[in-house]
């Protein structure tokens, strides 16, 4: 199918995007790489009469780090995490997680900003901002603001954004050595969307405990998750496979997602345990189980 | 005449066609656009069952850059229904689809509205702008309750069931009742499709004042098309011309007659101006044939040794809304097929042709033969299981030996008469396979737990038939410049069949490769032609070829005994000269240059069928955690008689297993209660990619010969399909023995692995075979 | 009627102005606009991958792309891969190896493959099926493909090798 009918608009300066957005409020729709929207305006599930093309307002495509914070900016695309050697050391589980992201070519236009709108709860970024607690900034008419991952996804498709507001950059906490960490995800083939993923990260007590534990989960509910229960098995104790088990359990404990096409709810809770169990046993260095 | 000496037949010549689609100068339907050009859009019915009450065009006929807006009201009185081109069972032409939707739609994307406009977008604005009430009626979303008929899809036809029929011979209730083993299942097969790359399109250029209709993008069956629509245009067929042009890909479901294939080519009539319609994926998914539904509920009988002395069983298919061409194959054949390669004393099968309010269904490669093998191969490693038989032991002892080939196996299709497998190796075939696999060094891994992975491995015999008749016709031509031509009837819907063709007329005229060209498809090359299915370009078109040439190599001499004076018993051909016996010679250009174009007619008619057979295996390792299902090896074997092209045939193998592991562990049109599609696009429907199947094998034999055509030919692209579901199934269960998982339906999803896997922790399931 | 907007694109080394409905795709801006119908449409959502074109250097769905956001850029096509009447390296490797039937998706992948092989001249087998798992194929079963795309490494060798 062919899009329906829009005006289009490729403002060069920051503010004059915003003003276009508060002028033509919900009619509007940004887009970036359009790797989200433009299948749905394919498909004429979206249909925007108003098109704001954000994709050449300079300044929004940097990787920095700044006192140890990883700012990435909106208009970073997988392909630049992808071939960043300073993220491969600064943050090397959005890389993996960013590996993972649909395909090669989408990954040439796909953007952080864009995917973190579009809030698919079944994707990598929304579920590695949730993870490492990343600060999502936003700029709209009022000026900007710092919105904590956890208060930008309020549903399925849906974040707290105002219709004017466009994020600008995500702010990842400092990322220290050592970590223990690990990405893992199921599809049904390469480059779909996951049927369930987990992100996980801790950091070495000087006992081997595991501390400061953040453990994230997409694909097993209407938003990306932050498991808190699986945390809490895990936080302060050596991982050993009865921890691996106990936080198994808790994952699939704490999600309750709903049957669809591609799943039952079943079977991405069991899914979820599966993947966390995988996940803690390749950041502790213990053999993978393969066992019922 | 066969071909003279093997300069080319046989090798692996690089595709002439190749040159075209790497350099992106190949033309696609998509890719032509006459002048004066308008697109059309389809508006099609979002509700599966229902009556249409007012169709309001009025806004959409008001939108800037609307030509018209046709619905069954602007056709006329008798809306045309789509003939049934194969498979006439009795019954089936009860519930033909009209070209457009009139009183009642029937299923989720039928058309009921055509827009044409300036563009297409502005065609599908239009679209959306009709106001389209419909009530809706009761959906139908399965045989079941197809069968029960509460709601009907014809009221005039008083149910649902388009057919009931029984097949088979041998005194199988005796043989049942006394057999020392027995035991029955239920099988089913998924709703799946072949799902092309480049989707349907049409292109249709009236002259109103020669009269005269030219319909681009047509392919597979021509001719067949070109009578169809000429019936339904009220036009002589001689003013149609039905052109093929590069097509991406049929595997059975392009270029069946559709509803499209009337639809654009009447608005462009009426419009008087050329029309184009390209399907896109979300119609493709919901208006190409779908196929393979079937359910199968089938019945062995055994001695305690493993000799089977009876199969029995019933095909219960969901057909759809409609029968369109060639809807009745599938089941048809699924019941033929269960029969299998193997020597069976008493068969019977019941066949239900039941029509729901889903996408109509039409053949998709090997169609009936993917289910009727999975049905039986995976009841035979049931039955083998039973009997503490070696599977492998159990299928050599029931298969068909080669003394006892030719082989009849009755007359199990209603519509044709008996038919015999013709010849054959099958216990060869079996064995090259093993051979080929590995499986006596893999025999270890059978059902073992490595690094928490479930092994098995699969074996699957088939046998599978090709070359319909009845007919296939070519003219070859030596053009003034040298060059032959070779005008065949046989389509290329994208094998590489321009170079085969020109392949085996390069042998037959021991004329180079390089000086022939192949026009195809096209009604416009010949009076008739049949077309390209059922594996049969090879061994219709390319023993047309033989006879063609043999004619064209007679003018030749005529031509050339005129030049030199002679006769033309004494002129000899031989690298692209003709030369008399006072050792004046002339090449073919010169020739051609002084005689004018010369030309003859080729014809190959046969109506006995080829029948290749082959086995395949797979190595599978299971992560019964998550359900997924790895294929670690797979080979195909087959023997096709004799491979034109052999790099070719290895694709065409290779290929067609992926798809079938496709068909396996992806591919899958998911209907809800409603029956709503609920799939309709790719990232929702899953095709095979390059990382999902790459350890797949093919071994091409070319053992026995076809004796119903001069090349031995039995066609090729099928039988790298028709086992895998089987084999692939057959190695899921293998390597689950031990938790008691039998994967009797498919598709074999992750998420349905590992409920199965769940059951069978939770349950011991009941017995369903007896041993007296 | 919507206002057309001017699209500027240097395709395949010339330059091309077109005016184009803003909601018209990069793809079919290249196939109707241009007529570089080489560049085949088989999704027009972004997944099957036969609609790959170079875009200032990265691959790119041009089925997710208004050609109005693509103004100003470098495109190539499969047109663009080979010079007249020779194929490249990649190209005849591809026909050396069958690596194409039906030849509908075939554009997308040379385009596909030909970035990876510039910018990674020594992808093996698992990144060339993991970078191609975004262009369907529904022909060859991709064995053949590899096949080709390895055997076309050298070429890109040599090339990285000679500045």
């Amino acid at each position: 199918m062919k899009a329906s009918r829009f005006e289009y608009f490729r403002p060069t300066r920051l503010e004059d995007a915003i003003a276009l957005l508060v002028e033509h409020g919900s009619e509007a729709k940004a887009i970036a790489g359009g790797q989200s929207l433009v299948p749905m305006m394919a498909f004429r599930l979206a249909e925007p009469r108003f098109l704001v093309d954000i994709g050449r307002i300079p300044g929004l495509n940097g990787i920095a780090t700044d006192h140890g914070v990883i700012r990435i900016g909106a208009l970073v695309r997988w392909r630049d995490i992808e071939r960043s050697p300073e993220l491969q050391v600064a943050h090397p589980l959005l890389v993996e997680a960013v590996r993972h992201i649909a395909h090669y070519q989408i990954r040439s236009r796909g953007t952080v900003g864009g995917s973190l709108a579009h809030a698919d709860p079944a994707a990598e970024m929304p579920g590695i901002a949730i993870a490492c607690e990343a600060e999502i900034v936003v700029a709209g008419p009022r000026g900007q603001r710092a919105v904590p991952a956890i208060g930008l996804f309020v549903g399925a498709l849906s974040t707290s954004l105002e219709s004017d507001e466009l994020i600008v950059e995500v702010r990842l906490p400092p990322w220290r050595d050592n970590r223990r960490w690990a990405f893992q995800e199921f599809s049904r083939r390469r480059g779909d969307f996951a049927l369930a993923g987990v992100a996980l990260f801790y950091d070495n007590g000087k006992d081997g405990q595991a501390t400061d534990v953040h453990v994230g989960a997409i694909g097993v509910g209407d938003t990306p998750l932050r498991l808190t229960a699986v945390e809490a098995a895990i936080e302060g104790k050596v991982v050993t496979e009865t921890i691996i088990r106990d936080a198994s359990a808790a994952a699939s404990e704490s999600v309750h997602p709903a049957d669809d096409i591609h799943a039952s709810g079943d079977y991405r809770r069991a899914l979820v345990g599966v993947l966390t169990e995988r996940a803690l046993a390749r950041a502790a260095g213990l053999p993978l189980r393969g066992d019922i | 005449m066969t071909a003279a000496r093997n300069v080319y037949v046989g090798q692996e010549v690089e595709r002439t066609e190749d040159f075209r689609f790497l350099t992106g100068r190949g033309t696609f339907v998509d890719d032509y656009e006459p002048a004066g050009l308008l697109h059309a859009a389809i508006l099609r019915s979002p509700v599966a069952h229902g009556r249409i009450g007012k169709i309001d065009t009025a806004t959409a006929l008001n939108l800037s850059g609307v030509h018209a807006v046709l619905t069954a009201a602007d056709i006329g009185e008798d809306i045309p229904t789509i003939p049934i081109r194969l498979a006439p069972i009795a019954g089936l032409e009860r519930y033909l689809q009209p070209v457009i939707a009139h009183g009642k739609v029937r299923y989720v994307g039928e058309p009921v509205a055509v827009v044409v406009a300036d563009s297409r977008a502005v065609a599908e604005d239009a679209a959306a702008e009709i106001n389209l009430a419909i009530e809706p009626l009761g959906p139908i979303s399965d045989w079941r309750t197809s069968e029960a008929d509460k709601v009907l899809l014809f009221e005039q036809n008083g149910t649902n069931v388009a057919a009931r029929y029984s097949v088979g011979f041998g005194d199988i209730d005796d043989i049942f009742t006394s057999a020392e083993y027995t035991r029955r299942e239920f099988f089913r097969a998924h709703r799946h499709t072949a799902v092309p790359m480049e989707t349907r399109g049409v292109v249709a250029e009236w002259d109103e004042t020669a009269g005269r209709l030219i319909v681009n993008g047509a392919t597979k069956v021509t001719f067949f098309n070109r009578r169809a629509l000429a019936a339904m245009m009220q036009m002589p067929e001689s003013a149609i011309d039905l052109i093929e042009l590069d097509v991406g890909g049929g595997f059975g479901v392009r270029g069946e007659f559709y509803p499209e294939d009337f639809l654009i080519p009447f608005a462009a009539r009426k419009i008087k101006r050329p029309i184009k319609w390209i399907e896109d994926r979300l119609e493709h998914l919901q208006a190409a044939n779908h196929s393979r539904e079937i359910d199968c509920d089938l019945e062995i009988a055994c001695n305690r040794d493993g000799t089977i002395l009876a199969l029995r069983g019933h095909i219960s298919a969901d057909m759809g809304a409609y029968t369109r061409t060639n809807s009745g194959v599938v089941p048809a054949k699924a019941a033929q097929f269960l029969h299998g390669p193997y020597r069976i004393p008493a068969v019977r099968f019941g066949v239900s042709i039941c029509m729901t309010s889903k996408t109509p269904v039409g053949t998709y490669r090997s169609p009936g033969r993917f289910e009727a093998n999975f049905f039986r191969e995976r009841l035979i490693d049931m039955a083998a299981r039973d009997l503490r038989i070696d599977p492998i032991e159990f299928r050599r002892k029931n298969l068909i030996s080669k003394a006892e080939l030719p082989y009849s196996i009755g007359r199990l299709v209603p519509y044709e008469t008996e038919t015999a497998y013709d010849t054959g190796d099958y216990h060869a075939g079996l064995d090259k396979c093993l051979e080929a696999f590995g499986w006596d060094s893999k025999k270890k891994l059978q059902g073992r737990k490595i690094d928490g992975r479930y092994h098995g491995l699969g074996i699957a015999c088939f046998v599978e038939s090709g070359g319909a008749g009845p007919r296939e016709n070519v003219r070859m031509t030596l053009d003034r410049d040298g060059l032959i031509t070779i005008a065949i009837g046989s389509s290329v819907l994208g094998q590489g069949l321009e170079t085969v063709f020109a392949q085996i007329a390069a042998d037959a005229l021991e004329f180079p490769f390089e000086n022939f060209r192949v026009l195809h498809g096209s009604t416009t090359l010949l009076t008739e032609g049949f077309g390209t299915y059922h594996s049969r370009a090879v061994v219709m078109g390319g023993s047309a070829i033989l006879d063609g040439a043999k004619n064209l190599q007679a003018a030749i001499q005529e031509a050339a005994a005129l030049q030199f004076n002679c006769s033309a018993g004494d002129v000899k051909i031989q690298d692209g000269k003709a030369s008399c016996p006072d050792s004046r010679s002339l090449n073919f250009t010169e020739l051609a240059a002084a005689a004018g174009p010369i030309s003859a007619e080729g014809t190959f008619a046969n109506t006995k069928r080829t029948y290749t057979y082959g086995a395949h295996a797979a190595h599978v390792a299971i992560d019964a955690r998550t359900g997924h299902v790895a294929v670690l090896d797979y080979m195909a074997v087959e023997d096709i008689g004799r491979a034109i092209n052999p790099a070719l045939v290895h694709g065409q193998s290779l290929g067609a297993v992926v798809q079938g592991l496709g068909g396996v562990f992806l591919d899958h049109l998911l209907y809800d209660a409603n029956a709503q599609l609920l799939n309709a696009s790719l990232a929702d429907y899953l095709l095979p990619t390059a990382t999902d199947f790459p350890n797949v094998r093919g071994v091409t034999m070319q053992l026995c010969l076809s004796p119903s055509n001069p090349l031995g030919a039995k066609g090729a692209g099928e039988g790298g399909m028709v086992a895998v579901a089987a084999s692939t199934a057959n190695a899921v269960a293998a390597a689950l023995a031990s938790l008691g998982v039998e994967p009797n339906e498919l598709p074999l999803t992750p998420p349905r692995i590992w409920r199965l896997i769940q059951q069978a922790k939770l349950t011991v399931s009941p017995p369903t075979s007896s041993v007296e | 009627m919507t206002d057309l907007a001017t699209v500027q694109l240097k395709v395949n080394g010339k330059a091309f102005e077109a005016s184009v409905e803003p909601r018209t795709t990069l793809a079919d801006c290249l196939r109707h606009d241009l007529k570089l119908t080489g560049t085949h449409i088989g999704c027009e959502h972004g997944v099957c991958g036969a609609c790959t074109v170079i875009v200032d250097g990265a691959p790119v769905r041009s089925c997710l792309m208004f050609a109005v956001q693509a103004d100003g850029a470098d495109v190539t096509t499969v047109e663009g891969l080979s010079h007249g009447d020779a194929l490249s390296p990649l190209q005849a490797a591809f026909r050396r190896h069958h690596a194409l039937q039906c030849g509908f998706c075939t554009p997308g992948i040379l385009t596909t493959t030909h970035v990876l092989l510039s910018e990674e001249p020594d992808a093996d087998a698992d990144r060339i099926r993991e970078v191609l798992s975004g262009n369907i194929c529904r022909c060859t079963g991709y064995i053949q493909i590899i096949e080709a795309v390895l055997d076309a490494r050298a070429a890109y060798k040599q090339k990285t090798d000679t500045p």
